[in-house]
């Protein structure tokens, strides 16, 4: 499943340029983030959201970013969830927006 | 022997650590960061080739010997890195690990040093993506290196608006704006904070006059803000001196302040009682920290925002009030000592909240979500106040589900109670608070929950 191409990412990197990559895919599409990057900072380099709100679908791309507000939950497509803003990004991550099987 | 247990590694759970070390005591200290400093002195997740002093700025050398003291103590404590404790019973804590690993740990003596977030004010547009927290906007910048847009406004009110504005200036973002809800008049007490606090009154006053200088926007006594975007941020309006005015942006920093999480001390069995100053319900504690829990102790911002200065002061404080409980000699003096550090502090406290505080009351539209989880607009709520004579919040969370999303009421509680209060024309501290629930945060349900394992 390819994804539409991305949107113009919401953060923007001023540190840490040279770091290692790491791969992760988002959707089904590559992506690549940083060593040092958590799961949000990852995605929100690359685009503009993180998952869709559970009653309106409106788009979501956290808040708080300290745990608290638990409005960044993503899924892995092994279907486990994960709070993006306090997971460290880990090689190989294959998240998702949405829950797995989810129409799109 | 049965370990002291402290929650929190941010200012006052080091120095409370530290202090319990030195007494001979072997804490475990349960943080959800994997290192030290909690939010204020949060270190990334990997070098990024940043100093401490382009980090923390004029913060930097009390970041740094924060981080020094809490390395020396790993041989001296049982740091637990990256856990959450999801549920209190007297003597005994619910962990969860990162990894996913529960642990059911009794402990004698406890400090809650839980540390505070943003307090947020419902606004038209404010879950759209590009509007993060305060808060947020700073520990993207501060521990990720990343801003959270190429043109970013702060809006809200408190000392931190001017503080993360100026460090986004300084990192070479560009600030679209400032704008302040509290009115300039407030700004009359810093005169009163000047004499307890010089330094840190002139840095402010420092980095207001360097935004102004770079071009920035600086409005204050703004009125009527909301954020607009289709799917994502594009700007802010506001009224500011009787015009109608438009700042576009692709991100916004908001918050009317910090608010502590008391959740544990209320799953703890702590009395509660309300502060006209923070205008919360807060856990009830003496000058030395003790609660009305036996045995459970309050520290640091998580009990009463005070900053990270009088956190570290509570932290040791609250640990010497555990040693004495528990028959240790402890130096009276610096008892004493450290009381009235935190009672200084405690008046400064005053006078920075008067003349940054938001004014209360401006009435969430109908159409305006007031719970970002459960996505209940202010409408709703005023719908099920009226239909089922509601008096108080937890029964407005029964009936319309505001505070009953994943955040358990972090983020809206503090305007939804005030909501119900202006609807039924009672006092915010009439309409109660929400009941902390287990667990405190989402845990995933697994076979080893509950020790099983």
């Amino acid at each position: 499943m390819a994804g539409a191409p991305s949107p113009a990412p919401l953060l923007h990197r001023l540190v840490r340029a040279g770091h290692a990559a790491a791969p992760f895919t988002l959707d089904g599409a590559a992506q690549t983030g940083r060593a040092g990057d958590t799961v949000l900072s990852a995605v929100l380099t690359v685009t503009d959201h993180l998952r869709q709100s559970d009653f309106s679908a409106s788009p979501r791309a956290g808040f708080c970013l300290m745990g608290a507000c638990q409005d960044c939950w993503m899924w892995l497509e092994d279907g486990r969830r994960l709070r993006a803003c306090s997971t460290a990004l880990a090689p190989g991550m294959r998240l998702l927006t949405r829950a797995p099987g989810s129409r799109s | 022997m049965t370990p002291p247990l402290i929650v929190g590694a941010g200012p006052a759970g080091i120095r409370a650590a530290q202090t319990l070390a030195r007494h001979g005591l072997r804490p475990v200290v349960v943080d959800e960061a994997p290192a030290c400093g909690g939010q204020i002195y949060r270190q990334p997740l990997v070098e990024d080739g940043r100093s401490a002093a382009a980090r923390y700025g004029g913060e930097a050398a009390k970041a740094t010997d924060l981080h020094r003291s809490f390395a020396a103590l790993q041989d001296k404590i049982d740091h637990r890195p990256e856990t959450l404790v999801w549920a209190l019973a007297p003597g005994r804590a619910q962990l969860l690990t990162h990894a996913g690993q529960y642990d059911d740990l009794p402990h004698d003596g406890l400090i809650l040093a839980t540390g505070a977030m943003d307090r947020i004010a419902p606004l038209p547009g404010w879950t759209l993506p590009g509007v993060f927290s305060l808060g947020g906007a700073q520990i993207a910048l501060k521990a990720q290196g990343a801003a959270i847009g190429r043109r970013v406004v702060f809006l809200g009110a408190g000392p931190l608006l001017y503080l993360v504005a100026w460090q986004y200036l300084k990192a070479g973002v560009s600030v679209a704006g400032v704008l302040d809800l509290a009115p300039l008049g407030g700004k009359r007490h810093l005169l009163a904070a000047l004499p307890l606090a010089p330094a840190l009154v002139l840095r402010g006053l420092r980095m207001v006059a360097d935004l102004r200088r770079a071009g920035v926007p600086v409005h204050q006594g703004v009125e009527a803000p909301a954020f607009f975007g289709d799917a994502r941020l594009a700007g802010v309006t506001y009224m500011y001196r009787g015009r109608a005015l438009t700042l576009p942006c692709d991100a916004v920093g908001t918050a009317i302040g910090l608010k502590p999480e008391t959740q544990l001390a209320d799953l703890a069995g702590c009395a509660f009682a309300w502060s006209d100053r923070d205008r919360l319900h807060l856990p009830v504690r003496d000058a030395a920290g003790r609660s009305t829990a036996p045995g459970v102790y309050l520290a640091g911002d998580g009990a009463g925002v005070m900053g990270a200065d009088a956190a570290e002061l509570a932290g040791e404080r609250a640990a010497l009030a555990l040693l004495e409980d528990r028959g240790h000699t402890v130096d009276p003096q610096r008892c004493a000592g450290l009381e009235a550090a935190l009672a200084r502090q405690d008046r400064l406290r005053s006078h920075l909240a008067a003349a940054f505080a938001a004014p209360q009351g401006a009435a969430i539209a109908d159409e305006t979500l007031l719970c970002r989880c459960e996505e209940i607009t202010a409408g709703e709520a005023r719908a099920a106040i009226t239909q089922f004579n509601v008096r108080e919040i937890n029964r407005l969370k029964a009936l319309c589900r505001v505070g009953m999303g994943r955040c358990q009421g972090r983020v809206c509680a503090p305007a939804a109670a005030e909501l119900l209060a202006t609807a039924i024309g009672a006092r915010p501290e009439a309409v109660g608070r929400l009941r902390a629930q287990a667990p405190i945060k989402p845990v995933p349900l697994t076979a080893d929950a509950g020790g099983a394992s």
